[in-house]
């Protein structure tokens, strides 16, 4: 996850593969857009499998889960 | 209106006619305002935030909202990203009550007075309606807030049943000017929305109706739909800055400009001199910190705090210690009943 948000429980961070915002490899490009996109928009792709993600915001945060590597959320 | 009025001449007048009468402006006189050059736009702004402190008082009415039914909408509403007809990447999600009752939890600790429910649908069907009936008093049985809903088009049955259970203000917003509608949305008429809010109106619930600014309308528009909504006289008009989404038809119309958003927001209240004009979605990028600041003294009196319903907006605090710092207390609670 590259917006630096958070991370599902036992999540390894050196799983992080995709870009949360656009769902591309990380390693492709410099996603500065995603980036600044990342301080108003949750995550939308799972940063292990880039599988789109099922999220809920809510007032004070967000939560959102992939199908095949679980829950991630909000700090 | 005439077309030898000068800039200062309509600022003259609407000082005399909205902020010392309360009557708002007309559908011309707006679209002067829209249209004054940006050296008077702090004049305006200032106009704007004196008819906003005597026809409402220094309070501001703090809200905060939570998404429902996220996604797989069938309207084609084309700036929004829960849309099923669009390949957006929002996907559909439902919200359970417990998670609801924290969400309104969660926004009366800010010492919101407003929580409002929203689903994306064209209109609520049972399943809704009664995840809407056990969630309204799941939440009046824990927590000490105001209940709004947003479920889409209603028929009276609905709308009955809404006031049974004591939701207080109903949201359905008109979107743009009626003369734009169909470049916006071609699943649903303009027209269907007003049915709606007339029913809500008609059955006593308090009618929240705005729309979103920068939807390729042109500024003419813009008076139009001022026009509209001050005759439609809503209790509150949210009022969004397009925050264009991937995926939509609208996901490449540029940002409105800031001192546009700014013009918009102060023409508004000169039309509506009555009405709680909130801030809501888009301004975080239509107009920044600096932005928020002006609003908040060029006519806003209402705030949507925290996060909205698929993006995030500021921390809550922001905005909190921005009222407090310009001395603007929030509309207690008792002050809303
Ligand atoms: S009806 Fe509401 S949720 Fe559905 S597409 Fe239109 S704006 Fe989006």
């Amino acid at each position: 996850m590259q917006d630096g948000e958070a991370a599902a429980t036992g999540f390894d961070p050196m799983a992080v593969v995709f870009c949360g915002q656009c769902g591309e490899l990380l390693a492709a490009g410099d996603h500065l857009a995603c980036q600044q996109r990342a301080e108003l928009e949750p995550p939308r792709y799972c940063p292990q499998c880039a599988r789109r993600m099922v999220v809920q915001v809510d007032p004070v945060g967000w939560h959102a889960r992939c199908s095949r590597h679980g829950q991630y959320a909000s700090d | 209106m005439t077309a030898v009025d000068t800039p200062t001449e309509v600022l003259a007048r609407a000082r005399e006619q909205v902020l010392d009468n309360g009557v708002g402006l007309s559908q011309t006189d707006i679209l002067t305002v829209l249209q004054l050059p940006d050296e008077h736009l702090e004049e305006l702004l200032a106009l704007a935030h004196e008819v906003r402190l005597r026809w409402c008082g220094p309070e501001v009415e703090v809200e905060g909202i939570i998404s429902l039914k996220t996604g797989g909408c069938p309207e084609d509403c084309h700036f929004c990203s829960q849309s099923g007809q669009f390949t957006s990447p929002v996907r559909t999600a439902w919200l359970d009550v417990p998670s609801l009752v924290e969400a309104a939890k969660q926004t009366a600790k800010t010492g919101a007075t407003e929580f409002c429910i929203v689903a994306a649908v064209r209109g609520p069907d049972k399943r809704l309606m009664a995840q809407v009936a056990e969630g309204v008093k799941a939440i009046k049985d824990a927590v000490d807030i105001n209940v709004a809903c947003s479920l889409g088009m209603l028929t009276q049955a609905q709308v009955d049943e809404l006031v049974a259970i004591g939701v207080h203000r109903y949201n359905h917003n008109l979107e743009t000017a009626r003369s734009h509608f169909d470049q916006v949305v071609t699943t649903h008429s303009w027209e269907e929305r007003w049915e709606t809010l007339r029913m809500v109106a008609a059955a006593g619930m308090e009618v929240c109706c705005g729309g979103i600014i920068g939807m390729g309308e042109t500024v003419e528009q813009r008076a139009e739909f001022a026009a509209q909504l001050a005759e439609l006289a809503p209790d509150e008009v949210p009022m969004n800055f397009l925050n264009p989404r991937p995926g939509t038809p609208f996901g490449d119309l540029p940002v409105l400009e800031g001192s546009e958003a700014l013009k918009t927001i102060a023409a508004f209240r000169l039309a509506m001199p009555h009405t709680i004009l909130r801030f809501a979605g888009g301004r975080e990028l239509t107009l920044g910190d600096l932005g928020a600041r002006q609003g908040m003294l060029g006519g806003i009196n209402a705030v949507i705090v925290g996060n909205y319903l698929t993006t995030l907006g500021r921390p809550a605090e922001s905005d909190i210690d921005l009222l407090t710092e310009l001395r603007m207390p929030i509309k207690a609670l008792s002050a809303t009943l």
